[in-house]
Order: structure tokens, then C-alpha cells, then sequence
């Protein structure tokens, strides 16, 4: 029996359609479900209370600001890393033994788990380097865990902009840097805004790398090398180890509700800097 | 015997003043001749497929050049090669000379981004940066240092009104270059280029996705910019080429096959292949 292709294109319409509306039911309600869970619990004073009795009474403030701190340091530091590695990839050189070791290094550091980071975080900049447990042991562990991420968004982003503007920037007299600063980056800034959400999102949402390197310490940080804990890790304990549902259930809604923010806002800024142009 | 050595000395001196003379007055007697470019036995290869046979062609200033031929003859690479944007191209290779008011271009003394302002560019498909109008213009006299936003919004002008552009987009400057039509946009491209105050202009079918309005703007403005600028133009057709050249060179596979006025190549060409090519039997 053979379909005729008005009833295979029924089949298929139905398929696709149904696969897009399972994956948007699941996202809904896992979101709904933890907001619903969690937003009572969310109000001034928790967001401004330190956490008292291991996190069952009080906010989560100084676990907020660790988080914070954490991340600012990765990001700070593997964003001009990763941009300028890009950069490099896909304007200054040809393909070929570096460039393909690059690649092949960001591919390889992008698949390994979290934790490996986090035992090579303790490893070296806890213990060798003599950080101890602190904001910025964990803010560089985030930072080398991010950064392929950065890397190659970046370099994807970079390779999509036309070869015209190249060419037209250099025909009218523009020198390498001139056309990549001029051009090539306010074009690739969209990609690489969106490369840059995804790792502040990897970073607010990691728990094993830092749990090894920032330590679970629930005093406010007040520097970079006061230890700290980040919401994702004050999150995994409270549930684990059964401390607090309702706190945990807060902490995970504000997490869904931050990283929500921060993809309005760095798209806002990125489309009131591209709207000049466009 | 001792007569004859001494002619023979006396010969050689002359034959060594003579070619001193040329050296020394080369670029005088290029002038003369009102030679603009001059190219010397281009080769040109991407990696080892050669796209140039050993052209020679002098360009006359304040002419327009057109050079024609089928897709695929060596005539972008030609146009590229001339204001070394080929240079982008790693695989590119280019042997022989070619000589801007007979000095080359490929020296090691040369400042290649010079003469890119020197030799403009527009590109077969129009293509403005993702920036205004305003912005667009202002570009090349920006990477060169100019700041001054008066001094910009005249250059702006001026090359808008050489273009023949002017008066659609003076109330819009500050709008996107992207939201003008493909006419509009190939006019812009013009006037970026004017905007660097170059010498010579090459372009490169800058008409070969337009409507004939936009075509005829074009071209109109071309003929007007010829008085001061030297155009090299690898027109879209051969009735282009006949309505707005000065010179024809007919290119077939990377080799030039004929070179001259407008007239003697379109009425009386000396290569059969020019004829056909010229009549429409191919290409």
C-alpha cells in the first residue's frame, strides 16, 4: 500500500505539530509547576535575610549575592577570553594545525561534566594556588567551564556575517582591526550576546563545579576570596538533605525568574544597539 | 680597430642614457600619454588554476573603461586585482605588474588600505553595511580620520549628489541603508566610494540585479563622473558597455582577446570570437 503524498503530508503536519506542542507542555509546566511551588515563598525578606538554621528560616540573600560574584568573575573573565579566541579563529589565521587544535580543545572541554571541572577547580586554584574555598576559586573554575561555550558561539557568530561587509569595509580603505571593530563585531553581536546568556545561565545554574571550589558557606561574601555558597548549590542542599521544600522551591523560582531577566535584558541592550543600524 | 671599440663605447653609453632618460621620465611620459593604470603581463592564479594569461592593457584616465566578456573570463579577478582586494583571497596569486600613475602596486612600500582609498570599489551585489545612510558615507572618511560632523555632512552631500541620490535621501540620513531599494542601495555604494575621494572607480556589474530605471541612473551618473575620475566597469551587457565606454577590452578565458575605442571594437572588431561575442552568438 502506498500513501499518497496529500495523506503522507497530513502524517507528517501531525507529527511535527505534536512533537512542538509535547516539548511546549513540558517546558510550561515544569516552569508553571516550580513558580507556582515557589513564588509564595518569595518576598522581601527572604530576598534580604541571610539564611539562618542551615537555610530553614531567613532568606537566601548572601547565597544571591555569591551568586552574583561567582558568575561576574567567570563571565569578566572567559567573555574577552573567548572573543578574542574567536576572533582569532575565524579572522587572523588560516585553517590548520592550531586552529584545528583549538577547535578540537573547546569541543572536548565543552562535553566534559561539570564536576571534572570542579575537581580540577580544587585541585588547582583551591589547594595548588592556595585560594582556598572563595568567589574567585569558583568564578575561575565557571570561567574555564564556559568558556568553549564562549568560544564557539562567538566564532559561529563571527563566520555568519557576510563576506560583503568585509569586502566593502576593506575597499574603502579600512586596515584588519578597523573592519573587525567597525563592522564584523556590531554584526556578530547578536550571536554573540546569545553566547554570552547561555554561559551566565551555565554559570548561575551550576552546582558541582562550584560546590568544590566556592565552598557551602552561608555568611555574606565580602570579598573574592570569602567562600560562599550560589543558589543553584543552596538549592541541591536544602532538597537533598531535606532541609527546607519551601525554601528550596523559592530559591529555584527566583533562579528560573534571574535568568528570565537576564535574557530580557541583554537582548533589550543588544536591540537598542543594533536598532541604530537596522 | 681601436675606432670600432670606441663606437661601440660610444653606443653603449647613448643605449644606457636612453634607458636612464626612460627611468627617470617614465612616469612623465605616462602622464603624456594619459595612461592612468598600466597592466604589465598579469598572471594571475588561485591556487593552480590560473584565471589571467598574460594581460597587457593601459587604462586611460577620465575614460570609462568597460571590460566585457561571458562569466567566468578573469574580469572580476581583473578588477580585484587592481586595487589588491584579491590580496583577502589566501589562494589568490598574482605575477606581473600593474602600474598606478607608474608606480606598482605590488611593492613592498606600498600602503595597501592607501590604495584602496585611491581605488574604489562597487560590488555586483549592493552591498551597504547594517548602518545609516549617514553612516555609510561617512564611513571611509571616518576610518581615515575625519571627525569633523560638519565636515562629514559635506562630503555626504556632495558625493549623495553625484550619485544622483540626493534628493530621495536627504530627509533620511539617519534611517538604515538596508531599508533603501536595490537601486537606492547600488547608489549608495557609489557614493561610499565617491566619498573617499578616489581616482579611479571600479565597478564590478554594479547594475546586474537592478531595474533599467535604476540601471539608467546609474549609468547617467557615470558618464557625469568621468570628468574627474577614472572608471574601469565591467558592465552587466554588451549594449552597457556600448552605451557608456570610451574603451572596450573583450576578455574570453582568462585571456584578452581585444582592445580599443568603442567604435572599433563594436563596428569593426578584429577577432572573430569579439564579433560573436559582441552579436550575441554566445556568452
Amino acid at each position: 500500500m502506498k500513501l499518497s503524498p496529500k495523506t503522507a503530508q497530513k502524517i507528517a503536519k501531525t507529527l511535527i505539530w505534536s512533537a512542538a506542542l509535547f516539548v511546549l507542555v513540558v517546558l510550561v509546566a515544569i516552569i508553571l509547576y516550580i513558580l507556582i511551588k515557589g513564588l509564595p515563598m518569595i518576598n522581601w525578606g527572604f530576598l534580604t535575610a541571610i539564611p539562618r538554621d542551615m537555610g530553614r528560616s531567613g532568606g537566601i540573600s548572601s547565597t544571591i549575592v555569591g551568586t552574583a560574584m561567582v558568575t561576574a568573575v567567570a563571565i569578566v573573565i572567559a567573555v574577552p577570553l573567548g572573543i578574542g579566541t574567536a576572533f582569532y579563529l575565524a579572522e587572523y589565521t588560516k585553517e590548520g594545525m592550531i586552529t584545528r587544535i583549538i577547535r578540537f580543545s573547546a569541543d572536548s572541554l565543552a562535553g566534559i561534566p561539570s564536576i571534572v571541572y570542579g575537581l580540577f577547580g580544587y585541585i588547582f586554584f583551591v589547594i595548588y594556588l592556595k585560594m582556598g574555598w572563595s568567589v574567585l576559586s569558583g568564578g575561575l573554575t565557571l570561567s574555564f567551564m564556559i568558556l568553549p561555550t564562549m568560544i564557539r558561539t562567538s566564532e559561529e557568530a563571527i563566520i555568519t556575517v557576510p563576506n560583503a561587509y568585509r569586502e566593502a569595509s576593506f575597499s574603502l580603505g579600512g586596515t584588519k582591526w578597523q573592519t573587525i571593530i567597525k563592522t564584523v563585531f556590531p554584526s556578530a553581536l547578536r550571536g554573540i550576546a546569545n553566547g554570552i546568556i547561555l554561559s551566565i545561565g551555565r554559570c548561575i545554574a551550576e552546582t558541582a563545579a562550584v560546590a568544590l571550589t566556592a565552598g557551602a558557606v552561608l555568611r555574606m561574601p565580602t570579598s573574592l576570596l570569602s567562600p560562599t555558597r550560589t543558589m543553584a548549590y543552596h538549592f541541591y542542599l536544602l532538597a537533598t538533605e531535606g532541609i527546607s521544600m519551601e525554601n528550596a522551591y523559592g530559591t529555584a523560582a527566583l533562579l528560573i525568574i534571574l535568568i528570565f531577566f537576564i535574557n530580557v535584558v541583554v537582548n533589550a541592550g543588544v536591540n537598542k544597539f543594533m536598532s541604530k543600524g537596522k | 680597430m681601436k675606432n670600432y671599440a670606441a663606437l661601440a663605447k660610444l653606443c653603449y653609453s647613448f643605449k644606457l642614457q636612453i634607458l636612464c632618460f626612460a627611468k627617470i621620465y617614465k612616469g612623465w611620459i605616462i602622464k603624456i600619454l594619459n595612461v592612468k593604470i598600466s597592466i604589465k603581463n598579469l598572471n594571475f592564479y588561485y591556487n593552480d588554476k590560473q584565471a589571467i594569461h598574460d594581460l597587457n592593457l593601459d587604462i586611460p584616465a577620465n575614460e570609462v573603461t568597460s571590460v566585457i566578456g561571458p562569466s567566468d573570463s578573469g574580469i572580476t579577478t581583473l578588477l580585484r586585482s587592481l586595487n589588491r582586494l584579491c590580496d583577502l583571497n589566501r589562494e589568490a596569486r598574482a605575477e606581473g605588474d600593474i602600474l598606478l600613475d607608474g608606480k606598482s602596486i605590488f611593492g613592498k612600500e606600498v600602503n595597501v588600505t592607501e590604495l584602496r582609498r585611491r581605488v574604489g570599489m562597487v560590488f555586483d551585489v549592493p552591498a551597504p553595511l547594517p548602518i545609516s545612510i549617514f553612516d555609510n558615507i561617512a564611513y571611509g572618511p571616518r576610518l581615515n580620520g575625519k571627525k569633523n560632523r560638519k565636515e562629514l555632512a559635506g562630503i555626504v552631500e556632495q558625493s549623495l549628489s553625484m550619485a544622483a541620490l540626493w534628493d530621495e535621501v536627504k530627509d533620511r540620513l539617519n534611517k538604515p541603508a538596508m531599508s533603501l531599494s536595490g537601486g537606492q542601495q547600488q547608489r549608495l555604494c557609489v557614493a561610499r566610494v565617491l566619498a573617499l575621494m578616489p581616482e579611479v572607480i571600479l565597478l564590478d556589474r554594479p547594475c546586474s540585479g537592478l531595474d533599467p530605471i535604476s540601471t539608467a541612473k546609474i549609468e547617467e551618473s557615470l558618464i557625469k563622473l568621468k570628468e574627474r575620475f577614472t572608471i574601469v566597469i565591467a558592465p552587466h551587457n554588451v549594449q552597457q558597455a556600448g552605451r557608456i565606454s570610451d574603451r572596450v577590452a573583450f576578455m574570453l578565458m582568462g585571456d584578452l582577446i581585444e582592445e580599443g575605442t568603442n567604435a572599433s571594437v563594436f563596428s569593426s572588431p578584429k577577432d572573430r570570437r569579439t564579433n560573436d561575442y559582441i552579436t550575441g552568438r554566445f556568452g
